[in-house]
């Protein structure tokens, strides 16, 4: 009887994947917060308050300069934007904080306030890979967020497969490398090794606060403070982990596969 | 048994003053360790303390059945002292870990080779056990696995399909957690604390400010015990809940497989709704906890856990229903409960061995001291009592959340902590997902850390991993190492 019963809970169900990017974004927990905007014109003369309370040493401001904040050291813990007394650091809600240059995470300089979101790849990779993105992904000091919300883009609420993205088995079968973690020492050759076995074109993205500039590890003299340090890297995604339609939405971001007048980020 | 103890007794998240903890020269405290082992306790955590004229060794010790702890040391020791593990296996990891950390050699250990120390751009792992013979062959794994999973590497010894050996080598995720909580809390430590494990954040973080709070000579406002616990069950539901649905994957039964993975992420999102993450993230400080839980969160939080577990129980009902699965996971993989007791199996492996031993039950602190959950126990050690006691504690962990809910506590939800108290020596278990999270720290005259313990759940269980596998068929490695399921990072630090 069980495959009858399994059949018809199944169909009760119905379809479960959701509408995005064909329809509207879903929406970020309300404690989610989102990708921060840095004022650094409202900021406060002399004042370090945020500086003190990063964990990560994401803010600077060099003597007779303006607040910057690297969103990609940033571990979105809020601790700035709780104590900033200009308001000069906010939240927007927007969950779309991929970018293809390291600088474009720097916040803070007037007509820098946000984040430079990615542009896609160039006419030549987006035909070789636009509807078909095969990847291995490469934990490397990883602490299983990042991973696990990787992981879940596969799941039938997500899935990453009707976009022709796949995770393979093989380097040798991938078209690029997904990395997280900060780069262990330990890890050091067997990324570089896994590098090397994709074929070329290829190409490398960094999921998180890790791979992006080693987290709340870095400059730890047992890591390389990210991906970078290794291999050359195509895509940034920020985040501690970044949410699954932060991921996504880089992914989809980097083939142009996403069409923002039909589905705008969510809105606060 | 602990009445008799020359150990010194505490209870789980106290503490005392180091000069309070007894010491032996080095042999006369590794025979003493071995009796209180010999006669039923358990190695929490066994560790080295630096000072100016050699190391001193430190046992944690656990009386799970007189619901207490107990702690000893040596006096410092240079160069050599006889091994505990000549006598039991609990400790062949830790002084492993003592002899790379520390240079000090347990002399009559069986085994002695890395454990996790980087040697230039890899681990340094050391020889292989070899097992020769004509129609032996080995097998290499990894780091870098098939799917999207932490490195580690395997290396079989088979004959045919058969696995005579499995040794796990590891040390590639080591990020230097241990090493950077010298003379700390540094301003990132409860942020490193939260991703020792990333998918234990909760379990680690409450660890971690338990300790913080008994070193401070306080503890948590009784409201942020209580969200601690709704939290520590939400990442119990979500891993578990994954976990089963990997393993229907596993055996390529997708209705559970498809189910599963999608019902994890609504138990993920519900610890979203409390704090914005969904691994918890910024949720349980020292002190308190960050995120208030209100009226109208709570109602929709307790709305949705109702869905999610009664989805979870469907997904789990479809994997019982079949007798596919059933075969192929009852007799895969199984550790003997002798074997379990002998390496110090903790949490649900353990508890899929027969064995009861549970910290929310055994050593309860914070919210648990007032509400209790059942302890979920199932013999076998197989793949199939690994992924019973899972779902059983889906329905457990539910109940028990819905309980919770049911009667929250007002009060404040974060408290001022004062300096830490110099000297003093503070442990903190918190049953975490997996299972048993240790955490021991021993502050110097001004109060900072002098040295900071932490051992995961799957310090102790990777070996049970290992023993599943001897005289199983390579190809079950996949399901078998799936049902433990155990961390790369949590190991390596």
């Amino acid at each position: 009887m069980y495959v009858f019963d399994t059949i018809v809970h199944r169909l009760k169900r119905g379809c479960e994947t959701m509408a995005y990017p064909k329809g509207p974004a879903p929406m970020l927990p309300d404690r989610h917060g989102g990708a921060l905007r840095v004022e650094a014109r409202k900021c406060v003369d002399d004042c370090n308050a945020c500086i003190s309370v990063c964990p990560t040493e994401a803010i600077v401001r060099p003597a007779g300069k303006a607040v910057a904040l690297d969103l990609g050291r940033c571990i979105f813990c809020a601790a700035c934007v709780e104590t900033c007394p200009a308001k000069a650091i906010t939240q927007t809600g927007d969950h779309r904080m991929a970018v293809r240059r390291r600088e474009d995470l720097m916040l803070g300089e007037s007509g820098r306030e946000e984040i430079r979101l990615a542009a896609a790849l160039d006419e030549k990779l987006r035909k070789l890979f636009g509807r078909s993105l095969r990847l291995r992904q490469v934990s490397a000091g990883g602490c299983a967020a990042c991973e696990a919300d990787t992981n879940v883009l596969g799941t039938i609420g997500w899935d990453l497969g009707r976009f022709g993205i796949q995770f393979v088995a093989s380097p040798r079968h991938a078209d690029g490398l997904l990395i997280t973690g900060p780069v262990t020492k330990g890890m050091e050759l067997a990324l570089k090794k896994t590098w090397d076995a994709v074929p070329a074109p290829k190409i490398v993205i960094a999921v998180g606060a890790c791979a992006i500039a080693g987290g709340p590890f870095v400059g730890h003299p047992q890591v390389n403070n990210g991906a970078a340090a290794i291999v050359p890297v195509d895509l940034f995604i920020p985040g501690c982990p970044p949410h699954p339609l932060t991921i996504l939405d880089g992914l989809l971001r980097l083939l142009d596969r996403l069409d923002e007048r039909v589905a705008p980020p969510a809105a606060r | 048994m602990s009445a008799t103890t020359p150990f010194a007794l505490l209870a789980n998240a106290s503490g005392l003053a180091w000069t309070e903890v007894p010491e032996w020269p080095a042999a006369e405290f590794v025979r003493a360790t071995a009796a209180e082992l010999s006669r039923g306790a358990r190695l929490c955590s066994w560790f080295g303390v630096p000072d100016a004229t050699g190391v001193r060794l430190v046992a944690v010790l656990a009386f799970d059945a007189d619901n207490t702890l107990a702690v000893g040391r040596s006096t410092p020791v240079t160069g050599a002292y006889p091994a505990l593990t000549a006598t039991h296996s609990q400790g062949h990891l830790f002084e492993r870990e003592v002899w790379e950390q520390h240079g000090l050699v347990p002399e009559g250990h069986p085994w002695l080779k890395p454990v996790r120390r980087a040697n230039g751009t890899a681990p340094t792992v050391g020889e292989f056990f070899r097992v020769d013979g004509r129609e032996v062959h080995e097998v290499a794994v990894g780091p870098v696995h098939a799917g999207i999973i932490e490195p580690g590497h395997f290396r079989f010894q088979c004959a045919g399909e058969e696995v005579l050996f499995l040794e796990i080598a590891l040390g590639y995720q080591h990020r230097g957690v241990e090493e950077a909580l010298a003379g700390g809390p540094h301003r990132a430590t409860s942020n490193q604390m939260e991703t020792v494990a990333g998918d234990t954040t909760i379990a680690h973080a409450t660890a971690h400010a338990t300790v913080r709070e008994v070193l401070a000579g306080t503890e948590a406002p009784l409201r942020a015990q209580w969200l601690r616990a709704i939290a520590l069950e939400l990442e119990r539901l979500a891993n578990h809940t994954g976990d089963l649905g990997a393993l229907a994957n596993d055996v390529a039964f997708l209705p559970t497989s498809a189910a599963c993975g999608k019902i994890r992420g609504d138990f993920l999102n519900l610890t979203a709704l409390l704090c914005g993450n969904r691994f918890g993230r910024g949720l349980v400080r020292p002190g308190g906890c960050r995120y208030e839980l209100d009226p109208a969160r709570a109602t929709e939080l307790l709305a949705r856990l109702e869905t999610a577990v009664a989805d979870a129980e469907q997904a789990c009902t479809w994997l019982w229903d079949s007798a596919s699965v059933r075969g192929r996971f009852e007799n895969t993989g199984t550790v003997f409960p002798a074997q379990a007791t002998e390496i110090g199996l903790v949490g649900l492996a353990a508890r899929a061995c027969g064995l009861v031993r549970d910290v929310r039950y055994d050593h309860p602190a914070g919210w648990y001291r007032f509400a209790q959950v059942p302890v979920v126990v199932w013999p076998g050690g197989d793949v199939f009592a690994r992924a019973r006691v899972r779902s059983l504690e889906i329905q457990r962990s539910g109940q028990f959340l819905r309980e919770l809910l049911a009667s929250p506590i007002e009060g404040e939800l974060r408290g001022e902590l004062a300096p830490a108290t110099p000297g003093t020596l503070a442990v903190a278990l918190v049953e975490g997902w997996r299972g048993e999270v240790c955490h021991v720290a021993l502050t110097d005259s001004t109060g900072r850390f002098q040295r900071y313990k932490i051992t995961d759940p799957s310090f102790h269980n990777w070996s049970g991993l290992a023993l599943a596998l001897r005289g199983a068929a390579i190809s079950d490695f996949p399901i078998c190492n799936k049902s433990f399921n155990l961390s790369y990072c949590g190991f390596d630090l």
